[in-house]
């Protein structure tokens, strides 16, 4: 990274074991217009200063474990380019806002898993087709019609946007009501019913106030804030339908 | 410490380790299996595949077309009976992970659609856009998520396997988190933990892909077969070496010099741009020396043209080629060639495993692009794969869970003595030094350049013996690296030394394979030794780890019906 230019990344650091509590560090590095922040992060743990802690894998926006804090906002971190990020000559990085810090810029990731598992994140049948008998079929549209929250890399960037989860860590979040809404919507579930148990409640769908950061800030624009209208508006009309026709209430 | 202990242990959570989990878990519901992975698994590398997975689910596709594409890619160096085996098991996992949910691109019938990749002669790629890799992950992934017996370590390193009378008997982790060592019993483990790419400087995989079990069995005394066949992708992006999918030529994209002209009807007029990886990242590479290559600020490369696609259909079958070209080098590929060159990809060897994803010691099993069974000999098709995860992926859990069900639990002498060596090594050792002259970032790059370098595309005896003997002394060097991190909790500085001390291993059972093979075959290209010579290597290479330098021995190659013919195109 031998750069012309070079800027100062101002880093949220915070060493559990040590005896002082979390401080910033600035850095200088060096760097060009094709380099993203990801770059600059691994130019000062290789170069500068080897405890620098973060997490990160593919580089190329689809494992989702980079996200962070940019000047405030979430990003992934491997997306965002430092000519991009920098103001006033500050590219500063904090981990996301969304979950404990356990080291630097590592943020605990076990509440989102557990948000995440509470929607059944998995294809529902009342009976399962035997493999010899081949696939199902589906229709490119049905493919459209849940495609958008198939899409989902898990960087919890949304959580870390939302005013909601913030406020209230018992909410179940935009990107796990996203994924509830994936396979609700998928021809081959059948598991709407027990998903909607664990949704249409207090800590679910009806706790979203729809201020819409979450899907400003996803970078595989998923839509959780849409997902999470058209999931109201699902539960709404089921609530409905059972008390007028309980005979005839959807799966 | 916790006190754990599983049936089976699976070291990795990509595709081949949960597919080996989900079968173990469906097999037997009794059994209790523990999902190992130094990332959370829904991070691991499998996400990154792009373009698809090879089946044959059409009538005008059959089997034995199929195990002879994949033959004749190999360059008559992949086990046939293995090739026949994986080929007729496609189909039902394709299907299966239509039942999980994966969402398939479909063709207008409803049924699954399949596109044309390299080296395959029929339409055969099943798909889903551009990012077969990351549905398939996160399918398994979630579907895994169904099964209580499934307990996952998520983000615990395995340092170390434990071997009690011969036989595997568990595994040495770090709690990365927490900091700690412990060890986990098993009956059985299965190494999952992918390919090795980062022994390289300009590959396509991801951060963490530093060939773990491969290291781990290797020092188990189990071999490494055909390390020396390394895939180089003929399409990554120059700087990053981020991948663009085979989709693209699959779906009609051309390559170019820098006149503008197909240059593959020079090197491959029969197959174009539809050859098999090795031929194409060569046939780059000759372009390029020949002075036809573009130049930029990363080095020569060619153009990956796609502007006669059209925008609807890059839109619907090639989404993540527009976003990364769009989003890493700020080009549309709708109006500009996307600039490409050959980088590391894959690896074809691996631990050496039968087609039951069994080593030669009783209850380790490997599987995925850790393993080498072999299905992909000296050269892997495109999509060949996942196909081979999900495949093996199954075979392997339930051999490893017919192994479980028949065995003892190991006594656990075995685990106290590994587990107070790994403490030794790592926190009495490894995390006591200072940081000196040595650095991992510094010996990292040196390996990785003089894999680029020496044992990249093109091969010679004094490249290769130059590299061997560099790669000797960055192991000696390595003994003097140090950490300057002394704080546990989560400590990266120290995995990353850990993960050089295992890639170290797996450049130098590379280098000295290829050292060894002097003929040119598949992925490895011996400048000094041009043809195949099957009188002398049609044969495995297996690197067993020695003092110093590894001993290089070979195991014949199965040949079923497929008899060994010049590879024409």
């Amino acid at each position: 990274m031998a750069g012309e230019k070079s800027i100062t990344f101002r880093v949220r650091r915070y060493q559990p074991q040590g005896t002082k509590g979390p401080y910033y560090q600035d850095y200088n590095v060096p760097y060009r217009d094709d380099e993203v922040v990801l770059d600059g992060l691994n130019y000062i743990k290789d170069q500068l200063d080897p405890t620098l802690t973060f997490r990160w894998s593919c580089r190329m926006g689809i494992c989702g474990s980079c996200g962070m804090d940019v000047n405030g906002s979430p990003k992934l971190t491997c997306g965002t380019f430092i000519r991009d990020a920098g103001r006033g000559g500050v590219v500063q990085v904090d981990p996301l806002t969304s979950f404990n810090s356990i080291k630097d810029l590592v943020t605990d990731f076990d509440p989102f898993m557990d948000h995440f598992a509470h929607v059944k994140p998995w294809l529902i049948r009342e009976k399962e087709k035997p493999v010899a008998q081949g696939e199902y079929l589906q229709y490119p549209e049905d493919l459209t019609a849940y495609r958008q929250q198939s899409l989902c890399i898990n960087c919890t960037l949304c959580y870390a946007a939302c005013p909601v989860f913030q406020g209230d860590d018992r909410f179940v979040g935009p990107a796990s009501l996203a994924m509830a809404l994936r396979y609700i919507r998928d021809t081959r579930d059948q598991g709407a019913e027990q998903r909607f148990e664990r949704i249409s409640t207090e800590h679910g769908i009806w706790e979203c106030t729809f201020v819409g950061e979450c899907s400003v800030v996803c970078p595989k624009e998923v839509d959780p804030a849409g997902a999470i209208q058209t999931l109201k508006l699902m539960a709404t009309t089921r609530r409905m339908r059972k008390l007028l026709m309980p005979k005839s209430a959807p799966r | 410490m916790d006190r754990l202990a599983y049936d089976i242990v699976v070291v990795g959570g990509g595709a081949a380790g949960l597919r080996a989990a989900i079968a173990a878990a469906e097999s037997d519901p009794k059994l209790t299996i523990g999902l190992v992975s130094k990332v959370y698994p829904m991070r691991s590398h499998t996400v990154s595949a792009e373009g698809g997975t090879a089946a044959v689910m059409r009538e005008y596709d059959n089997f034995e077309l199929h195990c002879l594409d994949t033959i004749k890619g190999s360059d008559y160096l992949a086990d046939q009976d293995a090739v026949e085996f994986f080929v007729a098991h496609c189909p039902e996992e394709i299907i299966q992970l239509d039942h999980w949910g994966l969402p398939w691109s479909r063709d207008d019938d409803g049924k699954i659609e399949q596109r044309a990749f390299g080296g395959m002669s029929v339409k055969r790629t099943c798909f889903a856009a551009d990012k077969i890799g990351f549905h398939i992950l996160h399918t398994l992934f979630q579907t895994s998520m169904k099964y209580p017996q499934i307990v996952r370590h998520d983000e615990w390193f395995v340092t170390d396997l434990i071997v009690e009378n011969g036989a595997a008997a568990g595994v040495v982790a770090l709690d990365i988190r927490r900091g700690e060592l412990s060890y986990i019993n098993a009956k059985a483990v299965v190494l999952a933990t992918g390919g090795a790419g980062r022994v390289y400087e300009f590959t396509t995989n991801g951060f963490i892909k530093t060939g773990d079990g491969m290291a781990l069995a290797y020092r188990a005394g189990v071999p490494l077969k055909d390390m020396e066949m390394v895939q180089f992708h003929p399409t990554c992006l120059p700087g990053t070496g981020i991948l663009i999918t085979e989709a693209a030529r699959g779906e009609g994209g051309t390559l170019i010099n820098k006149d503008g002209e197909r240059f593959m009807k020079t090197y491959l007029p029969g197959k174009m741009e539809l050859g098999p990886r090795d031929i194409l990242s060569r046939s780059e590479i000759q372009e390029i020396r020949a002075g036809r290559g573009f130049e930029g600020p990363h080095g020569a490369y060619v153009g990956l043209d796609l502007r006669h696609l059209g925008e609807k259909a890059i839109d619907e079958r090639l989404p993540m080629v527009r976003e990364l070209a769009e989003k890493y080098l700020g080009l549309d590929p709708i109006h500009e060639p996307i600039p490409v060159r050959p980088g590391q990809h894959y690896i074809m060897g691996g631990v050496s495993t039968n087609m039951h994803g069994e080593t030669n010691v009783p209850g380790l099993y490997a599987v995925g692009e850790t393993a080498c069974v072999t299905i992909n000999g000296a050269n892997r098709l495109g999509s060949n794969s996942l196909s081979e995860c999900l495949v093996f992926g199954t075979a392997t859990g339930l051999s490893a869970t017919t192994y479980a069900k028949k065995t003892d639990w190991p006594r656990g002498t075995a685990a106290k003595e590994a587990l107070a060596k790994e403490e030794a090594r790592i926190f009495g050792g490894l995390m006591k030094r200072e940081v000196g002259k040595e650095s991992v970032s510094a010996i990292r790059k040196e390996m990785q350049q003089i894999m680029d370098r020496d044992v990249g595309i093109f091969r010679d005896e004094k490249g290769l013996t130059d590299a061997c003997a560099k790669l000797a002394t960055l192991r000696q060097r390595f003994a003097d690296v140090g950490v300057a991190d002394k704080d546990r909790v989560f400590n990266t500085e120290l995995t990353q030394a850990l993960e050089l001390d295992f890639m170290l291993d797996v450049a130098q059972a590379i280098a000295w394979s290829a050292l060894n093979r002097r003929e040119s075959r598949g992925a490895h290209s011996r400048t000094d030794y041009t043809n195949r010579d099957d009188a002398n290597y049609l044969k495995h290479s297996l690197a067993f780890r020695a003092d110093g330098a590894p001993r290089i021995d070979y195991l014949p190659v199965t040949i079923t019906k497929w008899q060994p013919q010049a590879r024409k195109y």
